[in-house]
């Protein structure tokens, strides 16, 4: 999908630029992104909001040649799963970098971006990347 | 439950088809299959059609009643089946519930892409449904990507080099040319693989499965009724299908797919099988790294050693199991919703004896193994000749 719907960004804006991801209280599993149902205890988890810190580590990632339509003016890029401090596991950029001087296990940081822009006209998406910590 | 048989099966010409479009193509592999069955239109009674992304390659949905109207098999019932890469595979599956159940007596299940009327942009956007739109594809992942991600993290945790996923394009590349219905009739070395432009590291264009355009289909019966079709009906032994979730980094592992060793086990089980009563299998190796894990996942060879295995030369059409016989996605080509049901028809030539110069030797029992998007969909067969 070339281009996002307005309301869809609006509505992720506290996962995208706050990091805002939710655990539950039952079984003690942090989500991210947020899940309405938790998928271990299903109707008996007690859901509730989480703010991750932001700080990880590269559990892979990938120098990303051939970029989707939106993100031609950051190609190439190094795209990563990034594993939070808190458990969960997130895709994103990391900033700033050549593949050389990621490795697996890197610490990062979260930084703030734009993400993508949707044409001349469109709508211009932020929200989280990572900045290796040196 | 009955038992079910395959008792016809047709592919297209996979490839660049830029003179047929995708009622063209599916009409092609239907008329072959139906031929091949000795059936009547008349005879059929239910549809299935796997197509992962009709709808924002062509711009067509409603695919079920449109391959019924331009087949002139209305009125029958025709249903559309939809799992990302694994739309084939799932499409058979639902076919065969529909026999078994004793529900219908005579199914076409056929799977088509036509994936070459656009540009390879909106191709890479449409597949990239597959994989979770707002939190992978929205941070700029592709599919490529992805299966970089498990390509890196299998280098990692078990040493597996680029040159042994190389040798699985290679490998596949050489049966293809085995193939007349394959894409590519060329073979190509290591070097070609390794010196040919980076994708997404590691993986680069020779370890990416192409864009194709392909059909094929396949008719099922139950066991008793297809003898008097064919002398040589394939027995569908087992039929699982398993989920997991749709994100690449939700998973535990990036080194397995969860949902392929848990369809294979089922499999296993209702076959009453080991990895090691297989005589051939097609797996799916939409990238190189993919089918190096599918070879560990089914049981073929332990976790960690698949890259060294292919390299070896153990999935050769002459090796211990001979896998992708008929170039896998890589060599055969990957028109998304055709390639589960190209793999069923694979199968059914070996286990018959028709597939020439790729033809395994004295082939009884056969596995195919699709998935959707990164491994969220898993679906597994295991086909035995019935005669
Ligand atoms: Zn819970």
């Amino acid at each position: 999908m070339a281009s996002e719907a307005l309301p869809l960004s609006w509505r992720r804006i506290p996962e995208r630029y706050c990091l805002i991801g939710n655990s539950c209280e039952n079984c003690k599993t942090n989500f991210f992104p947020t899940r309405k149902i938790c998928p271990n205890c299903r109707r008996r988890g007690k859901l509730a909001d989480k703010t991750y810190s932001g700080k990880g580590k590269v559990y892979s990632y990938s120098l990303v040649n051939v970029v989707p339509q939106g993100f031609e003016l950051d190609a190439p890029y190094v795209l990563a799963i990034i594993e939070l401090e808190e458990g969960p596991r997130v895709t994103a950029q990391i900033v700033d970098c050549g593949e050389k001087d990621v490795k697996i296990g890197s610490l990062v940081k979260m930084v703030f971006r734009k993400i993508k822009e949707d044409g001349d006209e469109g709508v211009i998406h932020y929200g989280f990347k990572f900045g290796l910590v040196k | 439950m009955r038992d079910v048989a395959i008792v016809g099966v047709g592919m297209s010409k996979f490839g660049e088809e830029w003179n047929r479009g995708f009622r063209e193509i599916v009409i092609d592999a239907g008329k072959k299959a139906l031929n091949d069955a000795k059936i009547k239109g008349e005879e059929i009674d239910g549809m299935f059609v796997g197509t992962m992304a009709a709808g924002s390659l062509i711009g067509q949905e409603h695919v079920g009643a449109l391959i019924a109207d331009f087949m002139g098999l209305t009125p029958i019932a025709s249903t559309r089946v939809e799992a990302a890469c694994a739309s084939g595979g799932v499409a058979f599956r639902q076919g065969y519930m529909a026999i078994a159940s004793g529900l219908h007596d005579c199914v076409v299940v056929g799977g088509a892409e036509k994936m070459t009327d656009v540009s390879t942009a909106s191709v890479s956007d449409a597949l990239g449904g597959a994989g979770d739109q707002e939190w992978e594809l929205f941070m700029g992942a592709t599919f490529p990507a992805l299966y970089a991600f498990m390509a890196k993290r299998h280098m990692h945790e078990y040493g597996t080099t680029e040159e042994q996923m190389a040798s699985v394009a290679v490998k596949n590349h050489y049966n293809a040319a085995r193939n007349p219905c394959a894409q590519y009739q060329n073979e190509i070395t290591i070097e070609t693989v390794m010196k040919s432009k980076v994708v997404a590291s590691p993986l680069k264009v020779f370890d990416c499965s192409p864009i194709t355009d392909g059909a094929a289909a396949v008719v099922l019966m139950p066991l008793e009724k297809a003898k008097k079709y064919t002398e040589k009906p394939i027995k569908i032994i087992a039929s699982a299908q398993a989920s997991d979730v749709i994100a690449l980094h939700s998973r535990r592992s990036l080194t397995e797919l969860a949902a392929t060793k848990i369809a294979a086990k089922k499999a296993f089980a209702q076959a009453k099988l080991t990895p090691k009563d297989i005589d051939v299998c097609e797996v799916h190796d939409c990238f190189t790294i993919a089918e190096i894990m599918a070879i560990e996942d089914l049981g073929f060879f332990k976790k960690g050693e698949g890259g060294k295995a292919s390299a070896e030369g153990k999935t050769r059409l002459d090796g211990e199991i001979p896998i992708n016989t008929s170039g896998g996605l890589k060599g055969c080509g990957h028109p998304v919703g055709a390639t589960g049901i190209k793999q069923i028809v694979e199968i059914a030539w070996q286990l018959r004896g028709e597939a020439n110069q790729r033809q395994v030797k004295d082939a009884r029992i056969g596995m195919t193994h699709n998935v959707g998007g990164s491994g969220a969909t898993c679906a597994i067969h295991i086909l035995e000749k019935g005669f």
